[in-house]
């Protein structure tokens, strides 16, 4: 067993709360469960505490089981690339419910794209995510979220019903909201960004204010 | 009388000997010139461009079957390849780029995937190209070793060169999208799409 | 409007001192052309997205101010179809993610498998996983060698690795039957043994590839051409590469020593002899040296492999896991009985989880099995590299010239089928 699950206990399962559920081991890995308000404390610690300096995120998914009465599983791997320490953490959510946890993109970068395939595939939403679209399936997809277990493997529709669809959607119509306005919001582009841009890796960007 | 008229609507051969002949001889150059420079659009998506790849680098070189520039832009491509499989979130896109090649234009499915769906029979996947875009010569394999695509190319020459530029109906017909946005009526497409086989196992999950 | 306006309209004012007609005002501001940004689309299908990637880029000029990539033109649909299918019939799935390296998935899943399944493999058979992983590197790297140097301008190093793949997809086919969906695992074992000529092809492999990377080292490595074009571009430093998860050559070219291989071994990779190749400025002329290295280094650990090969059965003695001999199978009732169980109803894994990272050519692959007891997964998760290092594309590629992001996105060395799954 992982020690910072220990150390995870000591930090933050004073008062009797909720944040650190069970934790047990599967196959040599270690698996925490951690409460669902307290994720993004508890993985802020995890990465920023000295013993732990878990700055490497692997992978961020989720599992819905066969049985209906088991909860969802939205599953982080951590690791720290000193120590070479690998830790799993999950949060459990209903799967009738409501899928919300908060985004660990603040911390880890790597999780942006990797929450956005969890959002197209599951259905979860991720509180503070800077650009919650669907990443995988076009973002006007109806037939829902392909890897809940009440999702037939074939789809929803009919193959000629999906081939129409697939064929209504223009392909150039799907810039993002994001793409449509920037030209309009330059100017609001977040400050460092806006430094970033004006150095300039090679060549220096004329000032186009 | 009747069926010497119905002959010639059909196939435009005409029936003057030296006409004919005369027609003969234009078919023979346009085809010959049709088939022996297939400038190909390499659709390439998955591990069959990988083999497509492999059929134009040096050990198997189709440039040696005139497909020596692969044309990137579909506006100066004579045939389709679509090497690989086609999700539905590209069918659009190759039914822009199908549409966007000029005439004479033909296409080759190549692969499992791209003839019928593969591998791949679920959510995601088109059951086959032909559902989009009219299809010429579909090469089986997954994926087909480069011999089985250059015979998919030469299949193509031999469909090419059966041609006339003088058929009231062409052979080469394109099939615009219909009102419901389909190619093919919808029953078609839901019955060409149907699982082959009869094993129920690969679509239960426990 | 009647004529007559229009030609009053059209008239000039006049003509100023110098002779010259007086321009007329127009009745409508012209656009500051220099405020605007330009939106322009490329791809999906393009010759040089590697694949069918779309990137929604915002130029100002001919800089790049923003990129945005679009996925998923090929999503397959991998996982939905792992939660219906045996262990042993995900192997084929395995192939056609990362289609450049098929093999090295195949041991990717298969070590997955067994560690759920908690089963040790032969000696012979981790010697000849090694063999498959690093015979993927080379030839998944020479396929970026080749398309990376078609993007920046120079096609000939194209025709020699692939003259080079060729000869790795006879020793391929030679043992699988397959040139490119080997699916050479099975779970306890690999499908078949190596063929006699197997080792002495290989062997003959590893002594003549060097001469082909020296050659390619020849033309691109002090080319005035190649280092213009790709030093100092798309630079990003090993803090920026770990927090985006950034895996593999990616990770290491900026800086980071991480290697699966030497830090969370597999398949008795700490007792072979071979450096970890690590970068210093992270662009994409590191990256490129850091490949280019990787694939000597991977040829010396297929000679040390091929030396060290063990005899004895490749597979686990286990009958319930691996499937009887074939002639075994049509004699012998138990055999039998155990052939059908294995097929029809699958090897049944016991209820749990695990995680297995390897170092596949394009990073740390990660396959993600949960069970539930039955004989199909609940849940196969594949922890995709590249699809983890294209996300960093966005940061890499700002404020680059326009050919620099088609370099930047060279570099990064994705494979379509793995990014989308």
């Amino acid at each position: 067993m992982n020690p910072s699950v220990d150390a995870l206990r000591a930090a933050f399962g004073g008062g009797g709360g909720t944040a650190i559920g069970r934790a047990l081991e599967s196959c040599g890995d270690t698996i925490v469960y951690v409460g669902r308000e307290a994720l993004l404390d508890v993985m802020a610690w995890l990465r920023d505490t000295p013993g732990q300096t878990y700055d490497y995120l692997v992978d961020v998914t989720a599992v819905e089981y066969r049985d209906r009465e088991r909860p969802l599983e939205v599953v982080y791997g951590l690791r720290s690339l000193a120590r070479r320490a690998d830790l799993r953490v999950k949060v459990e959510l209903d799967p009738q419910g409501d899928l919300t946890v908060d985004s660990v993109v603040p911390l880890w970068r790597g999780a942006d794209w990797l929450e956005r395939e969890a959002f197209d595939m599951f259905g979860i939403t991720f509180r503070g995510h800077p650009d919650l679209r669907r990443i995988l399936m076009w973002e006007t997809y109806a037939e829902g979220y392909p890897l809940r277990k009440d999702f037939p493997l074939r789809g929803r529709f009919s193959r000629a019903e999906q081939v129409r669809q697939a064929l209504a959607a223009h392909p150039e119509a799907h810039y993002s909201l994001e793409e449509l306005s920037i030209a309009d919001a330059y100017s609001e582009l977040p400050g460092d960004m806006k430094e970033r841009l004006r150095r300039g890796e090679r060549g220096a960007l004329p000032d186009s204010e | 009388m009747k069926r010497v008229i119905e002959t010639k609507q059909v196939a435009g051969q005409s029936p003057n000997y030296l006409l004919a002949k005369f027609q003969d001889l234009v078919d023979w150059a346009v085809n010959s010139s049709r088939a022996n420079s297939l400038w190909p659009m390499p659709f390439g998506t998955a591990c069959c461009a990988i083999e497509f790849m492999a059929t134009a680098a040096s050990r198997y070189d189709f440039a040696r079957f005139g497909m020596e520039r692969q044309a990137f832009s579909p506006r100066q491509a004579d045939v389709l390849i679509c090497a690989g499989r086609l999700p539905f979130k590209l069918a659009p896109v190759i039914r822009r780029i199908y549409d966007q090649m000029p005439q004479p234009k033909w296409v080759i499915s190549m692969g499992a995937c791209a003839s019928t769906g593969g591998i791949f029979d679920n959510y995601a996947m088109v059951q086959g190209i032909d559902t989009i875009v009219p299809v010429d010569v579909y090469v089986p394999g997954c994926p087909p070793r480069p011999e089985g695509l250059l015979y998919g190319v030469l299949l193509l020459h031999k469909k090419i060169k059966g041609e006339s530029l003088f058929d009231r109906v062409p052979r080469r017909d394109e099939q615009p999208l219909d009102d419901h946005g389909l190619r093919l009526p919808p029953e078609q497409i839901d019955e060409i799409s149907e699982p082959f086989g009869n094993s129920v196992h690969q679509f239960r999950s426990a | 409007m009647s004529k007559r306006t229009v030609e009053l309209e059209l008239a000039t004012p006049g003509v100023d001192a110098r002779g010259q007609p007086l321009r007329v005002p127009l009745g409508v501001a012209e656009p500051d052309l220099a405020a605007e940004h330009m939106l322009i689309n490329i791809g999906p299908q393009h010759p040089a997205t590697h694949g069918v990637l779309r990137l929604v880029v915002e130029l100002d000029g001919e800089t790049v101010v923003r990129v945005i990539p679009h996925l998923g033109y090929l999503h397959s649909g991998f996982e939905k179809l792992g939660e219906y299918r045996h262990y042993n019939q995900i192997i084929p799935l395995t192939d056609r993610t990362d289609y450049l390296s098929p093999m090295a998935n195949n041991v990717g899943f298969a070590l997955a498998a067994e560690k759920l399944m908690g089963i040790a493999i032969t000696p012979r058979c981790t010697v000849l996983r090694v063999i498959a992983c690093e015979m993927s590197r080379i030839i998944s790297h020479m396929v970026w060698l080749g398309t990376t140097s078609i993007d920046l301008g120079a096609f000939t190093p194209f025709l020699w690795a692939f003259q080079e793949r060729e000869r790795i997809y006879n020793l391929q086919e030679m043992w699988t039957g397959a040139r490119l969906t080997t699916s050479v695992t099975r779970v306890g074992g690999m499908m078949a043994d190596v063929p006699d000529g197997f080792v002495e092809g290989l062997r003959h492999f590893t002594r003549t590839f060097p001469k082909t990377l020296s050659e390619i080292d020849r033309v691109l490595t002090r080319n005035a051409v190649w280092v213009g074009r790709t030093q100092g571009v798309g630079v990003l430093t090993a803090a920026e590469a770990t927090n985006h998860s950034l895996s593999g050559p990616m990770l290491r070219a900026s800086g980071v020593a991480y290697d699966v291989r030497k830090d969370k071994p597999y398949l008795d990779y700490e007792t072979y002899d071979f450096d970890v190749v690590v970068g210093e400025h992270g662009d994409v002329y590191d990256r490129y040296l850091v490949r280019l290295e990787e694939c000597s280094q991977s040829n010396r650990i297929l000679q040390q492999a091929l030396v060290r090969l063990p005899d004895g059965p490749v597979n686990v003695a286990d009958p319930r896991v691996i499937l009887p001999p074939k002639s075994r199978a049509m004699n012998d009732m138990e055999a039998m009985i155990y052939h059908f169980k294995q097929v029809m109803e699958g090897v049944k894994a016991p209820v749990g989880e695990a995680y297995v990272g390897i170092e596949n050519p394009k990073g740390e692959l990660g396959n993600y099995l949960v069970s539930d007891g039955t004989a199909k997964p609940v849940r196969w998760r594949i922890r995709p590299p590249s699809f983890i290092n294209l996300s960093a594309l966005s940061r890499m590629a700002e404020g680059h010239l326009l050919s620099d992001l088609i370099a930047i996105n060279a570099s990064v060395d994705i494979v379509m089928g793995e990014v989308d799954r």
